[in-house]
């Protein structure tokens, strides 16, 4: 897999005029890369993420997925939205089918697939449940089984912790880091939250405001198997400290650079 | 005579006892006071009765709900019991107890309720399978929003009486100028209720189906559809009180048979007991209509339910 973004711009019409939500970005993916976008309200990260799942079109500029231009929507870009986008008469099986569904797999195959995908987000025992049954972190699992069900080659995640409480947010980054590590998948994550995006990538992409441009790319330099006590370390401080300068528009510590 | 007061009577300390039990304290004039006592709390007063959009003990509305049907059958039965009104104007409970008795084994009561039930059945059903797709498809698609809104927004407030005349015109004296009037009077307002249901589906999971896979046909279908399941049924429920308005008022202008119908001829003989007894037939049978909407939502749609 390989996910490259070329000159992207992206402007939107509105009455007050033109806006340029985002100017000029240049970035890519690699196979089994977790890389986080951050920037703050402004700089277009939603918009980012949803020009690369095809929901938008750019004005200028392209997004290739393996040599192939992004031109709509696709199950090779699974994406995880904010608000949980459980279908609400389904139960928990019937949602992680779905996307299988949809691309015409067969009723024995899906199960088998959806039963597998359950079992690696830890909700086999809620798959008869409807999604008003589960909790925040819950339904939020079962987003992330049904979009892994459907084997996308790169997952895309828009703020997927922003509506959870810190207990379930700090739960839901080390399952989401566990969950990278043992299946291998590319994702794409956009985030407000600086502290999670060091926790979980390892690259990051800071953007500046009005209009969104790539500030600055940053290796986030810790092994793979964190967990919340690396948030304790002089190294991670540092990461998140360097980023947040960045973000209030100072200059940058060394390391980040 | 006795019997009613007596009814009454208890129904009032019920009442009573009711609000007590329930932490309504009875009005009594407040009285100057010059005390020190501590002053009342700054906070809301605790209320059971006048809760805001929030449940009441069930015994209390059990208790409020019985109420709700037996004040004004006591005050009917106590008003006709003193001889103040001629029972022509207003007949006892017992009376139209007669009545009914008398339509039933006429035969007349059941032949005239089936009547109206089949015109208005065959009437709405054709209005609902007309108005869902239309009603989807103008939510789910701006253009055919555009091009249908206009009419239907005019169409929809010309009273569908307006339209008897030309209905009996075109279609005569049988069935089907009825059930005509039941479709049109219903139709226009089922698509554009459905319509604004399917404005409400959330767009991330239309998005979310997209990334998943799904094409636009499969969303319409597989998504849209199954998520206004709820509220078509809701929108039946209230609109089907419409048509069973229309009915009457059909058989009112013209018909042989049917609820309607047996009030105009009651009403050319005095009958007055038969034209209660008809007005409760039609409350009993809408009522009836609506539970039964309510049961299938209930048995179909668990997951929209709290």
């Amino acid at each position: 897999m390989h996910l490259e973004i070329n000159n992207l711009s992206k402007q939107f019409d509105t009455r007050q005029g033109p806006v340029v939500a985002l100017d000029d970005i240049n970035m890519h993916v690699e196979t089994g890369e977790f890389v986080c976008v951050v920037g703050a309200s402004g700089s277009g990260k939603s918009t980012l993420l949803r020009l690369v799942a095809g929901l938008d079109m750019p004005t200028a500029g392209e997004i290739t997925v393996d040599g192939q231009v992004v031109t709509g929507p696709g199950s090779d870009r699974g994406m995880i939205f904010q608000s949980y986008t459980l279908y609400p008469w389904m139960t928990v099986q019937k949602n992680v089918e779905f996307g299988l569904k949809l691309q015409g797999v067969g009723p024995r195959e899906r199960r088998e697939m959806a039963s597998y995908y359950l079992d690696v987000v830890g909700l086999t025992k809620f798959a008869r449940s409807l999604p008003k049954q589960l909790s925040g972190g819950m339904k939020q699992r079962v987003a992330i089984a049904r979009t892994l069900a459907s084997r996308p080659k790169i997952m895309l995640m828009d703020e997927p912790f922003g509506a959870l409480d810190v207990q379930t947010k700090e739960t839901m980054q080390q399952f989401m880091l566990d969950l990278w590590n043992r299946t291998g998948v590319s994702i794409l994550m956009i985030t407000h939250d600086v502290d999670e995006a060091v926790f979980l990538s390892q690259r990051i992409y800071v953007l500046t405001a009005h209009p969104g441009t790539i500030q600055r790319e940053v290796f986030v330099d810790l092994p793979s198997d964190r967990t919340y006590t690396i948030r304790r370390d002089r190294t991670f401080q540092d990461y998140r400290e360097g980023i947040m300068d960045l973000l209030r528009g100072k200059a940058a510590p060394a390391l980040v650079s | 005579m006795q019997a009613p007061i007596a009814v009454l009577w208890m129904m009032g300390a019920d009442a009573f006892q009711v609000c007590c039990t329930f932490g309504l304290t009875p009005v009594t004039p407040a009285s100057p006071s010059f005390s020190t006592a501590p002053t009342a709390s700054q906070g809301m007063k605790p209320s059971v009765f006048w809760r805001l959009a929030d449940d009441i003990p069930k015994p209390m509305s059990t208790a409020l709900m019985v109420l709700s049907i037996a004040v004004p059958f006591a005050l009917w039965w106590i008003v006709a019991s003193l001889d103040l009104v001629n029972d022509k104007f207003l007949p006892s409970p017992f009376q139209v107890a007669q009545a009914l008795g008398r339509l039933w084994t006429d035969g007349f009561l059941l032949g005239d309720t089936a009547a109206s039930i089949m015109r208005v059945t065959v009437g709405f059903l054709l209005a609902a399978l007309v108005s869902i797709p239309i009603g989807i498809a103008m939510g789910a698609f701006a253009s055919v929003r555009s091009l249908l809104e206009p009419i239907v927004g005019v169409v929809r407030y010309m009273p569908a009486p307006a339209f008897i005349p030309l209905l009996l015109i075109y279609l005569g004296l049988g069935e089907a100028p009825k059930i005509a009037l039941i479709f049109m009077g219903t139709v226009f307002f089922n698509i554009l209720m459905i319509m604004d249901a399917v404005k409400f589906v959330p767009k991330a999971l239309l998005e979310t189906t997209y990334t998943l896979g799904g094409q636009r046909r499969q969303a319409l279908f597989q998504v849209i559809t199954p998520y206004v399941v709820p509220n078509i049924i809701d929108t039946f429920r209230i609109n089907i009180a419409t048509s069973w308005n229309l009915v009457v008022v059909a058989e009112l202008v013209a018909a042989e048979n049917g609820l309607g119908k047996r009030i105009v001829l009651a009403q050319k003989f005095f009958n007055t007991d038969e034209i209660f007894a008809c007005l409760i037939i039609l409350g009993v049978i809408g009522f009836a209509l609506d539970l039964s909407l309510r049961g299938l939502m209930k048995a179909t749609c668990k997951w929209a339910m709290d």
